[in-house]
């Protein structure tokens, strides 16, 4: 049993510049890959709708008519399922952390519109391959009903 | 000879922020019973598994706690993953070991700070939490995430270390096993320490064993009990012995947890050297047909993980038994006979999770 013996650590202690820092005075530095918020691109969305369907928390709101994507920024949890289910890779997860707020937060993200119908530019066939892109959304957007009708 | 009166101790209480409540029949300052309360905070999220897609899970699963996340992440993906039969690349067991470890000393140094806050030793506080500190930056340059990881899943891991994060973990290692060295100093010698914590709370081995007592807490008894022994993950390829003490008071919970963080550095250094290189992770196919059930050391000791599929891609069902709900009983038997001044860290020595008992 000994007494004081803390005193080197606490001694020491008085010479060292604090561990602490002044946040949010002084900005921080994430490291690279830390899980801050989610970013899109929003031009390469196809709107398929997989992010919201896996989305653990719901966050993640598409309307396909309009092209939109909306994240709720206070449900998101950062886990990133999104950005690995995306197929078209436009979601990213990049460091930053949401700040905190008295609402909750909804982003939303519009597609250009020169971006809405990529399929219809091409004048040679422009019913088709119209189609064909909705197609795969349409499945998706099925399934999300199902499954929206089972949770219900 | 008093009169009994009955003290309710929290769910808010100063020296334990956990919503536990404790209803305490006292006479004469000294504890005659505690009738234990829980239920303040259920969240459900065993519930959720039968509406969220079971790779989905992982993520809810590793909400189960704020404190050994990646354990429960863990102890899901490997109980889905024995219901299906996928075998994880030995580079995902490996880096499923050395975050496991980390975050076993991330709550052990948590726990330290808190313990030694319980018995008002504020500047110890202060030092374990700062070398928690540097174990949570690890995490977040390796894995992105400073308490909550989100890299398991169902058939290995997301994310890999490169030579560079190796040896900014082997560097750190170093810092913190010094640092933990300096403190130790304090924390197994000094009078403030050894006045507040031995001989408090004894349980006998055979007690520990006949209340099912797990973890620290059942090893700090003398109950050579650790699930890590059986191999699971890559910790049969590792070597180590579980941390015991015999004495069974709340200094040897001290002792043994403390301990464990130098065997948590070890097995990372020995798992870092031996990791193969290779695959990530297993593509996963069909759903989860059957049941099966995986036990996995926590920091807090052993948790149990079940699951249930019915050949869906929702799990039918998803049970989780935690180390803290194990030890309650224990707390109880303690806390009688014990002085009121006492409870506080009797309390806290078990290292309670209410949070994840509740789920
Ligand atoms: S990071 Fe996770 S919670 Fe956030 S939007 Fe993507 S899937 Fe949803
Ligand atoms: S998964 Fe990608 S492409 Fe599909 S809707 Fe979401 S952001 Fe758009």
């Amino acid at each position: 049993m000994g007494i004081m013996t803390f005193r080197n650590t606490m001694l020491a202690n008085l010479f060292k510049k604090p561990v602490t820092t002044k946040y949010p005075a002084e900005p921080i530095d994430y490291p690279e890959g830390s899980r801050g918020h989610i970013e899109i691109e929003i031009e390469k969305c196809i709107s398929c709708m997989l992010c919201a369907k896996n989305c653990p928390s719901g966050a993640i709101t598409v309307d396909r008519k309009e092209g939109s994507w909306e994240i709720n920024r206070m449900d998101c949890i950062q886990c990133g399922y999104c950005t690995m289910k995306c197929p078209k890779k436009c979601l990213h997860i990049v460091p930053g952390y949401t700040a905190p707020d008295g609402v909750k937060q909804v982003d939303r993200f519009v597609r250009p519109p020169e971006t809405m119908k990529p399929a219809a530019k091409p004048a040679a066939a422009p019913k088709p391959a119209e189609e064909k892109k909705p197609e795969a959304a349409q499945k998706a957007a099925d399934a999300v009903k199902t499954e929206e009708t089972k949770q219900n | 000879m008093g009169k009994k009166s009955v003290i309710p101790f929290g769910p808010q209480h100063p020296v334990l922020p956990e919503p536990i409540h404790l209803d305490l029949v006292v006479e004469d300052e000294v504890v005659e019973e505690a009738i234990p309360n829980i239920g303040f905070i259920h969240r459900g999220l065993e519930g959720l598994a039968e509406k969220k897609d079971f790779n989905e899970m992982v993520y809810v699963a590793e909400r189960t706690c704020g404190i050994c996340s990646f354990g429960h992440g863990m102890g899901y993906c490997e109980a889905v993953e024995k219901l299906m039969n996928v075998e994880v690349p030995e580079r995902a067991k490996y880096l499923r070991t050395i975050w496991m470890e980390f975050s076993r000393m991330h709550s052990h140094l948590l726990w330290l700070g808190l313990t030694a806050d319980a018995f008002g030793f504020e500047s110890l506080f202060y030092e374990c939490w700062r070398i928690r500190e540097w174990v949570l930056d690890i995490m977040e340059k390796t894995t992105g995430g400073r308490i909550i990881f989100s890299v398991n899943q169902v058939g290995g891991v997301h994310r890999d270390l490169d030579e560079d994060q190796i040896r900014f973990m082997k560097g750190e290692l170093d810092r913190i096993e010094r640092d933990l060295k300096n403190c130790e100093k304090t924390l197994f010698e000094d009078a403030t320490v050894q006045k507040r914590t031995r001989g408090i709370g004894v349980l006998s081995k055979q007690q520990i064993h006949d209340l099912g007592a797990v973890g620290p807490f059942a090893r700090a008894s003398g109950l050579k009990y650790d699930m890590r022994m059986t191999g699971y993950e890559a910790y049969g390829n590792l070597d180590f012995e579980p941390v015991i003490s015999d004495e069974g008071d709340c200094y040897a919970r001290i002792l043994v947890r403390t301990k464990e963080i130098y065997q948590s550095i070890r097995l990372i250094r020995q798992a870092l050297d031996q990791m193969p290189a290779g695959e990530l992770s297993v593509p996963v196919k069909g759903m989860p047909k059957g049941e099966a059930m995986v036990r996995v050391e926590q920091p807090r000791g052993e948790a149990v993980y079940y699951v249930n599929g019915e050949n869906t891609r929702f799990l039918n069902r998803f049970r989780i038994r935690t180390p803290t709900f194990a030890n309650l009983p224990g707390l109880c038997q303690m806390l009688q006979g014990a002085n009121y001044a006492d409870v506080g860290i009797l309390v806290v020595s078990i290292d309670p999770c209410i949070s994840c008992t509740e789920r």
